[in-house]
């Protein structure tokens, strides 16, 4: 492993001077460039084809830099954020109802529990309306009025209207998008695109990452690719709780070969859980899915009142039909009357795991709520509903096998139609490698864009700004201060993949493959990740407290012992192995679950998605500590995967925003 | 209400690419039928493992139908029974117990086998690196609402866009043929405006590498609109047709 | 030259190859009408159908249609398989709303081929051919009684004008797709317009048929 000579210290942020709405604006006046003659002569490696990394990649191969592109599926165009449903936020004030690029940055750091960076997040503001006019151009199409201009909608924690959107399907739309430019870039041969390869590791040259290597999953092979620079975008970490609303593929490898060179890890403990998710139905399930938030706009959850027909429930002796009105316990209306089903994510998903907890958990595992329409559709009459929500109820019964708009039942002239059935479910991380202003991580000319970085989103992420932070990143900020970087790295040759450093690195990658290979244990790569989740889920997940993430470190580390002395893989490292590949991103899932619990055990205040049980509000509301926790938490490795990391703090300033205690009864 | 089946899985195995194919038969027992159809193909790999063999390889990764990664040939139809849906939006409540359920992989000459249920769908980024894209440098954008687009318009265009280049037109295809496929995405951009500044260049490139990689000829069969997952339009290769020889005849 | 060169402009070839073939059978199903109706008047047409330069010159743009056509087929035939790798699927199964027909064009076209060489020898090789070779030939009204007077012609003349049905349904349409005069509506027009036609030409032929086999067989 490197040493600390390849890290800043102590943090410097590089956060420009002058006043916010300046500071961009100064940078790029006074930021170093690169001639276009010189471009051509400079290797960019960007690992992921995400919204950040595909963006990232057409626009400095539009520049004139050689780029080499990464992705692990077959298809650049497969990255998860494909996923995304909601929209895009921008402050294109195209509604006329007060919106603006303060507004947008203010919301932001707000949702975030002021516990992002503030110029950070002024940028990705300011760019947003470039965002919108750079998609359109390409073809994006994106929902129009009836007089041809874009159409928006609101989305939570804004009191404008500011989400663009494409159906139901923005994240892809602006994911093809990307990948049409980046498309435009292969076929001007200014990016060479490597689909089902792997980044293994980083490859570190006096103290600057120089290459990378990638594992061919097809052939098996370790691959070594030199550059002058190295992004990554590989997103988040998700899938460190086994069961989330991310892919399959989904891992945190490459950020975590970073961290072990040295690149500092920020906020891990802020992962975000969504409320309205369909619940697990057994120990098969592999994955989550995510149901819009909308629905909570005219549903009401609940759970009985009674723990007797919970029981019921859970036995499948009744069905959620079968209890009337006045047995059943709406607890979200009940705790708070003011925002009832529309609280906040969080909050809503701490409720839902509180009433689970005690038992009154509605399905066979007892881990699921109701969200039940009956009072809805009896007002508003089913067409309506179905009008709103239609394509979900269908979607829900293609998963569960249960029309929510079919009445089911009459109790005392009342009609009661089947609810669904909801969970929270890991979604997103606002965690991940540090980054300054520059986004660049604590390594030289190792930059880390989209959710793969931690900059922008603080403790929590608000819906449609995911998608808004990677193509900010991708499109307008990395191509920029990526040059800031590379000005002085003109006169540097091309790197040869023979020198020592990349041997180096490849043994040490192919030793710990065949050390994955030869543990010839007995377990398979899947069930140890389950137990990974569950030991995640349980200890470190929704609530979080001293104790458990103590238990949660103990249980981690007989985890890594299992897995270290009792893994089984079958077949060869030749040609493609997807339990050897799974197993290689296992053993990173592991580290990663340590470093989250290893930050929640540090803060000790709740804010945002982080909750510790220690510290809220009589009414159970989120108590931040800005006194003692108003920082960055960055974590550095220390050397080996047993030892716990170091904290290093990156303090807050706020310039332009007064911290305040988010507020949602009023 | 969730029952349990048990049926027989005959699976196609190859070891890569050059290797010979052939159906391997497996028994599963007591499957719920709340399983999704790739939760079971897991099921089936970790009883592979536990018996020391080769679980079997296969494509998926977002498991709720937007990635186009799976790609299953399920009974004789690309992802299974369903209709508008893809194999991870499969649930096992639509077979039944002492089935006997054949699991292919996409089978075409542009598609080669790399391993298992697992192709190789590269010749579609290929399509796309051909001119799917509108030429313009990041930055260069004028406002997003400089051009208006009529509702209309960018709702077809839409639809064209849903498509996830998953390859079940090729897979359903008797001349494997990827016409559905191009026709989507030539369509989205020949709908609006901005692309139609070259629409001509675009539909020539597109077409002329789709041949040369050796794609079949479209008979109009419809067999690739009606076994898409995401209900792409056989109009859509109409308006490629007449986009191509228009521009043909501009020549 | 994209008309060969390019998939789509191979099959623009065979759309209007097809098309003009389609026009020609509805002419031909129009004429033998005439022989219902009056047996003096269709030998008039025959006579005017002789070895006259018109009707040669038209005979050899109609000969010429059916060889592009027929050898198009053959080729895309053989793309399309090739594109279709090696491997076949175990299980195949047609999806809704997928024609018979459109899978099975090769197969109706050879059939129709059939007939169509026993109809010539039937009737052009004992007309237009010896007329021009300035060899004895037969009218009309005398090749229909040659023919029709066997009564196993009929059975096999409706077998040849039921393939003829199923490769029109499908193929009228499919050229006004291919030619990219269809969209979201007319598609559904031009596949109602396509089962129509491929009908009306399928009755007049068939109801010829068996009115001819009536009068010279029974």
């Amino acid at each position: 492993m490197e040493e600390n000579k390849n890290i800043a210290q102590p943090i410097d942020s590089k956060i420009p001077e002058g006043p916010i709405a300046e500071k961009w604006t100064n940078y790029k006046a006074h930021q170093k460039l690169v001639n276009p003659a010189n471009k051509r002569r400079l290797d960019i490696i960007v690992v992921g084809t995400g919204l950040a990394g595909a963006s990232a990649a057409a626009t400095l191969g539009e520049m004139g830099f050689n780029v080499l592109n990464f992705c692990i599926q077959d298809s650049p165009r497969r990255a998860h954020s494909i996923a995304a449903q909601g929209g895009i936020n921008a402050a294109k004030n195209y509604q006329n109802d007060g919106d603006s690029v303060y507004r947008l940055f203010y919301d932001t750091v707000k949702g975030g529990d002021y516990r992002a960076r503030e110029a950070n997040v002024y940028r990705l503001a300011e760019v947003s309306n470039n965002i919108i006019d750079q998609c359109v151009a390409q073809g994006v199409p994106f929902a129009r009025e009836y007089g041809g201009l874009l159409a928006n909608r609101s989305f939570g924690g804004a009191q404008v209207s500011r989400t663009f959107y494409a159906k139901g399907q923005t994240g892809q739309q602006l994911l093809l998008g990307a990948y049409s430019s980046l498309n435009r870039m292969i076929h001007a041969g200014k990016v060479k695109s490597y689909n089902r390869y792997e980044m293994h590791d980083v490859v570190i040259i006096d103290g600057r990452a120089r290459g990378i290597i990638a594992k061919n999953l097809v052939t098996g092979k370790l691959e070594r690719f030199a550059a002058h620079a190295v992004v990554i975008a590989t997103g988040g970490y998700g899938n460190t709780y086994f069961l989330s609303t991310n892919a399959m593929g989904c891992n945190c490898s490459a950020a975590m070969a970073c961290y072990r060179h040295g690149a500092y890890f920020a906020n891990p403990a802020y992962v975000q859980i969504h409320p309205t998710c369909i619940p697990v139905h057994g120990d098969k399930q592999s994955k989550l899915t995510l149901m819009s938030e909308s629905l909570r706009n005219d549903g009401r959850i609940w759970v009985p009142k009674n723990i007797e027909d919970a029981k019921k429930l859970q036995a499948g002796q009744i069905k959620g039909s079968d209890i009337p009105e006045e047995e059943r316990d709406y607890y979200l209306e009940r705790r708070y009357p003011a925002f009832g089903n529309l609280v906040p994510r969080d909050v809503a998903s701490r409720a839902a795991k509180e009433r689970c907890d005690k038992g009154f958990g509605v399905n066979n595992t007892g881990k699921a709520v109701f969200l039940d329409f009956s009072e809805a559709i009896n007002r508003l009459g089913i067409d309506v509903i179905r009008q709103r929500y239609g394509n979900l109820f269908d979607m829900y019964e293609e998963i569960t096998d249960v029309n929510p708009g079919e009445l089911a039942n009459e109790i005392n002239g009342v009609k009661y139609y089947n609810p669904m059935m909801i969970y929270p479910a890991i979604h997103y991380t606002m965690g991940g490698i540090w980054v300054d202003y520059e986004l660049q991580t604590s390594i030289k000319g190792l930059f880390a864009i989209g959710e793969c970085n931690f900059s922008d989103h603080g403790a929590n992420r608000l819906g449609a700004s995911a998608l808004m932070q990677g193509l900010a990143d991708g499109y307008f900020v990395l191509p920029y201060t990526i040059q800031n970087y590379l000005s002085d790295q003109i006169t540097v040759p091309h790197f040869s993949t023979d020198r020592p450093e990349f041997d180096e690195a490849e043994k040490r990658v192919q030793a710990n493959l065949d050390k994955l290979m030869t543990i010839h244990g007995k377990r398979s790569v899947d069930s140890i990740h389950k137990e990974l989740g569950n030991v995640m889920w349980e200890y470190v997940g929704m609530a979080r407290t001293k104790e458990s993430l103590e238990t949660a470190l103990k249980k981690l580390k007989e985890l890594r012992h299992e897995f270290e002395t009792n893994l089984f893989i079958p077949g060869t490292q030749e040609g493609m192995n997807i339990e050897l590949d799974k197993a290689f991103r296992l053993r990173d899932f592991i580290t990663m679950g340590e470093l989250i619990a290893y930050d929640a055990l540090n803060r000790h205040e709740s804010c945002g998605g982080h909750f510790r049980e220690e510290h809220q509000t009589e009414e159970g509301e989120a108590k931040r500590d800005d006194e003692n926790f108003f920082y960055v938490a960055c974590w550095k490795y220390n050397g080996d995967d047993e030892t716990a990391p170091t904290l290093i703090k990156e303090p807050l300033h706020y310039e332009a925003i007064k911290v305040q205690t988010r507020n949602y009864k009023s | 209400m969730e029952t349990n089946i048990s049926f027989k899985l005959k699976v196609w195995r190859q070891a890569n690419a050059h290797a010979e194919g052939r159906f391997e038969t497996y028994e599963m027992h007591d499957i719920p039928t709340d399983t999704s159809f790739l939760e079971m193909m897991d099921i089936l790999n970790e009883q592979l493992i536990e018996k020391g063999e080769e679980p079997v390889t296969f494509d998926h990764d977002c498991r709720e139908g937007i990635c186009g990664m799976c790609s299953l040939y399920v009974n004789g139809h690309p992802h299974g029974p369903a209709t508008g849906a893809t194999t991870c939006q499969l649930y096992m409540r639509r077979f039944h117990d002492g089935d006997t359920i054949t699991v292919e992989p996409w089978r075409s000459a542009a598609f080669p086998v790399i391993k298992d249920l697992m192709v190789n769908r590269n010749a579609f980024d290929q399509i796309q690196q051909a001119g799917g894209y509108v030429s313009f440098q990041t930055g260069g954008a004028q406002d997003a609402n400089a051009i208006p687009i009529s509702k209309d318009a960018a709702d077809e265009a839409m639809d064209s866009a849903t498509c996830i280049g998953c390859g079940a037109c090729v897979a359903a295809c008797k001349n494997g043929s990827a016409m559905l496929f191009l026709s989507a995405k030539v369509s989205q951009f020949a709908l609006l405006p901005q692309g139609r500044a070259e629409a001509k260049r675009r539909v020539k490139a597109m077409l002329a590498k789709m041949d040369e990689l050796g794609f079949g000829n479209c008979t109009n069969t419809g067999a690739c609109a009606a076994e898409c997952p995401k209900n792409i339009k056989l109009s859509n290769i109409a308006r490629l047709n007449r986009e191509f020889i228009c521009a043909k005849c501009s020549d | 030259m994209w008309l060969t060169n390019s998939s789509v402009g191979r099959k623009v070839v065979m759309s209007v190859t097809g098309l003009f073939l389609v026009l020609f059978v509805t002419f031909h199903a129009l004429m033998n009408a005439v022989a219902v109706i009056s047996f003096d008047a269709y030998d008039k047409i025959c006579e005017f159908l002789g070895a006259n330069w018109y009707a040669v010159l038209g005979t050899l743009i109609l000969a010429g249609g059916f060889a592009i056509h027929i050898i198009f087929a053959f080729i895309l035939t053989f793309q399309n398989r090739k594109a279709r790798g090696n491997n076949r699927y175990a299980v195949n199964a047609r999806p809704k709303n997928v024609e018979w027909a459109s899978q099975n064009m090769l197969v109706l076209g050879l059939i129709v081929c059939c007939f169509l060489i026993l109809h010539l020898v039937q009737f052009w090789a004992k007309m237009q051919l010896p007329e021009l070779m300035d060899r004895p030939h037969l009218g009309g009204y005398a090749a229909l009684q040659a023919t029709f007077s066997l009564v196993w012609v009929l059975p096999v003349y409706l077998i040849g004008f039921a393939a003829l049905w199923f490769h029109i349904s499908h193929g009228f349409w499919s050229a006004f797709q291919t030619l990219g005069t269809a969209n979201d509506k007319w598609i559904n027009r031009w596949q109602c317009i396509s089962k129509w036609w491929a009908s009306i030409v399928f009755i007049l032929f068939a109801v010829e048929a068996c009115y001819f086999t009536w009068f010279f067989a029974l």
